[in-house]
Order: structure tokens, then sequence, then C-alpha cells
């Protein structure tokens, strides 16, 4: 994923300023990507030195203001038809963990899942919370909704891990 | 006061300890999430927690009333306990209204009361609206909190539920959790019991039973960021 695709999905919706795409970015990804708006400013000028935006004059504060282009609905459209393969996302230092106790022997693994089962748990209790306390729109909603998902993925896989090792042991 | 209190709880059946040692507590406004494999003693722990089984040794007090000293139990559990349990048990001949007042009959009260009772509990959860359906009218959410509502009903203070959400879908599940959590936020004591990580979020203390013992759980950090 790269954040000019964000910011062209935001362009698409009409033209803006650079600051706006950051907070606009921020508030539908729900804070889970900041952005510095030296970012936002680096992307725009490399967006458009290939030709997917064009700067269209200022707003009436004197802002530079973006539009999407022709080549830039293109680029987004084929951003959005193209599923985002398994390997593309970042490694998970978890696993490598665990995998690593495993690997080294005499390590307590079950301790290991242990404490990453209770920080877990509290995360999901946080992030519950946060979705409970919710006010935001709906995109912020479902990027919320995602972090739950992955975090219960994540407990299923240490109690499956768990399941696993006793079964090794007996 | 705690509602529910199990202090040094150990129940053994046909020599096999379910339960060893087990110390929880639930508040008034509390709701606490017991995570397991099978075999881990939830079913036990809830059944205590709830006076339908006593301990082989230590207490269990619920409402100031210790368990050892109730003469009868089932009295107790009317007043004081409701369930909610994975299958729905709603008798499909009576209305979701009649299905709701049916404890209330069965404490004495008169028919027209109960009634009164059972559509106010079931405006609280959002359904007085179909009230006079059956349950096999509703779909699986409403059959869930109309029996969240036959939990409720006569002011019990302390709910029980052994994985409430069962085969709902995710969505449908979360109204159920936000539903007791606003139980527990009127004053509720809820415990309940689920495998699913993403319910027992919702809970202020996540304890998680391996082999009948607490084998940790996500108190500490909590409280103190409260």
């Amino acid at each position: 994923m790269s954040i000019r695709h964000g910011m062209l999905a935001l362009l698409s919706v009409g033209p803006r300023y650079g600051y706006q795409l950051k907070q606009e970015f921020e508030a539908s990804t729900g804070a889970t990507w900041p952005l510095n708006i030296g970012q936002v400013y680096t992307t725009l000028s490399r967006m458009e030195r290939d030709g997917l935006v064009e700067p269209g004059g200022a707003d009436d504060q004197g802002r530079s203001v973006y539009t999407i282009t022709e080549a830039g609905r293109e680029d987004l459209e084929r951003w959005f038809s193209t599923p985002v393969g398994q390997s593309d996302r970042p490694r998970d230092e978890l696993v490598i963990k665990l995998a690593m106790a495993v690997a080294a022997q005499d390590t307590d693994v079950a301790h290991v899942i242990l404490t990453q089962r209770t920080a877990t748990m509290r995360a999901l209790q946080e992030l519950t919370r946060a979705k409970r306390a919710h006010t935001g729109g709906l995109a912020q909603r479902l990027v919320l909704d995602s972090t739950i998902f992955k975090a219960e993925a994540e407990q299923r896989w240490l109690d499956h891990c768990e399941a696993v090792l006793k079964e090794k042991k007996a | 006061m705690t509602v529910v209190s199990l202090q040094d709880v150990a129940r053994v059946h046909e020599g096999v300890h379910a339960l060893k040692g087990v110390n929880l507590d639930v508040s008034p406004g509390e709701l606490v999430a017991v995570m397991g494999p099978s075999g881990s003693g939830k079913s036990t722990l809830l059944n205590l927690a709830g006076g339908l089984d006593r301990p082989t040794s230590g207490r269990v007090v619920i409402e100031g009333h210790d368990l050892a000293e109730v003469r009868d139990l089932a009295a107790l559990r009317r007043r004081s306990v409701g369930y909610v349990f994975q299958d729905l048990n709603l008798i499909p001949a009576l209305t979701a209204a009649e299905n709701v007042m049916l404890p209330r009959e069965l404490d004495g009260v008169r028919a027209r009361q109960a009634r009164e009772e059972a559509l106010a509990v079931l405006a609280e959860v959002a359904l007085d609206h179909i009230a006079d359906r059956f349950p096999q009218e509703l779909s699986g959410g409403q059959r869930q909190r109309v029996a969240i509502a036959r939990a409720l009903v006569g002011e019990r203070r302390l709910l029980l539920a052994d994985e409430p959400t069962g085969a709902l879908d995710t969505a449908t599940g979360d109204e159920i959790l936000q539903l007791l959590r606003g139980r527990c936020d009127a004053g509720a004591a809820v415990l309940l019991v689920t495998h699913e990580p993403r319910y027992a979020g919702w809970a202020d203390k996540v304890v998680f039973l391996r082999d009948g013992e607490i084998a940790d759980s996500t108190e500490v950090p909590l409280e103190s960021a409260r």
C-alpha cells in the first residue's frame, strides 16, 4: 500500500489541499497511520511529476489545491481492483519470537505464550473500549474492527500453539 | 459489596479436580469474562457462581449469602441470578413476552404484573415491538435478546452467560455484548464464559482458566488504568 493511493482516493472525491489530505487520511484510517505534512507534499509533487494529479490554483486562503487527473483515476482503479498479496505484508515479530522460543529448546514457551496472551487480551479490551466510544465515520469504524479481528486472530493462534505444545509434550 | 464471591473454591467430580483454589469476585457494574479450553473448568465455575452446584471446599457467597448456609438454593437462584445459555431454551409455544414472564410467575407474581415486568424488560432490550411473537418468528439475535430479557426480569443483579453469542454472526454477537455491557453499566454483575477473544474484549477483567486453576488475569493494569 502506498500513501499515494490513499491520497488519490481522497482526491477522487474532489480537489484538496495538502493539509486537508493529511487530516482526511488520518480520519479515515482511524489515526492508525499518522502522516507528516512533509510526506504529503513530497507525495503530491511525485504524483504531479507522474501526471496523476495537477495543481489547480489556490483556494480562497491561498493554499495550493490539487486535482486528480484521468491517469490518476486509472491508477486508483487499478489499485482497487488488485488484491493484496499475503507476501506483501510485513513479517510478524510475534510469530518469529515463538518459533525461536521453540527452537531455543530450553525456553519456557508456555510462559512466552501466557505473557503474550494476557498482553493481547488487554489490547483487545482497549480496542473494544475505543470501539464503544467511537463516534467517527464508517471508514474509521471498519479500521477499528480490523484491529479487533487481528488481535482476535493472534489470540486464537496463541491458544492453538498452547494446545499443540501440550499435545507434543504429553 | 461483591455480588458474587468465590473464595478458595475447589470442586471435585468423581475424584477429578474440576476446580482448584479459585478466587474470583464480581462487583456491581463489573463484567468478568472467563476463557479457557474445554475441560478447563469454565462450566463448573459458572455453575458454582450461580448456585447450581456447591463447592467441595471453599466458599461461594452470592449477595451476602454463603451458599453453605442457604437451605433453599432454588429460591436464592430465582431471586438473584439470571442465566443465559448458548442454546436459548425459549419455549416455542410461548410468545416472547410469555417466555420472559415465566420465571416471575414461578416466583408467584400474578400474571398481569409479570406481563408488565416482562414488557418493561423487553423494552430495555429494544424488543417491545415483538413481545407477542413466537420464537420461530424471530431472528437468532432477537431470540438471544429475549433470553437475556428473561434472565434480567425481576431485577436480578447477577447475570451468568455461557457462550451467549453461540452461532450468531459477529455483528449480532457484538450487539449481544453491547446489551450485556449496558446491563453492567446499569449496575448488574455479569460473569461471561466465552471462547471468543473478541467478546472477552468487552469485559473489565478477563480470567484465563487452565486445568481448573486461574492461570492469569488482565486485572491489575486495568484497575490502575481507570
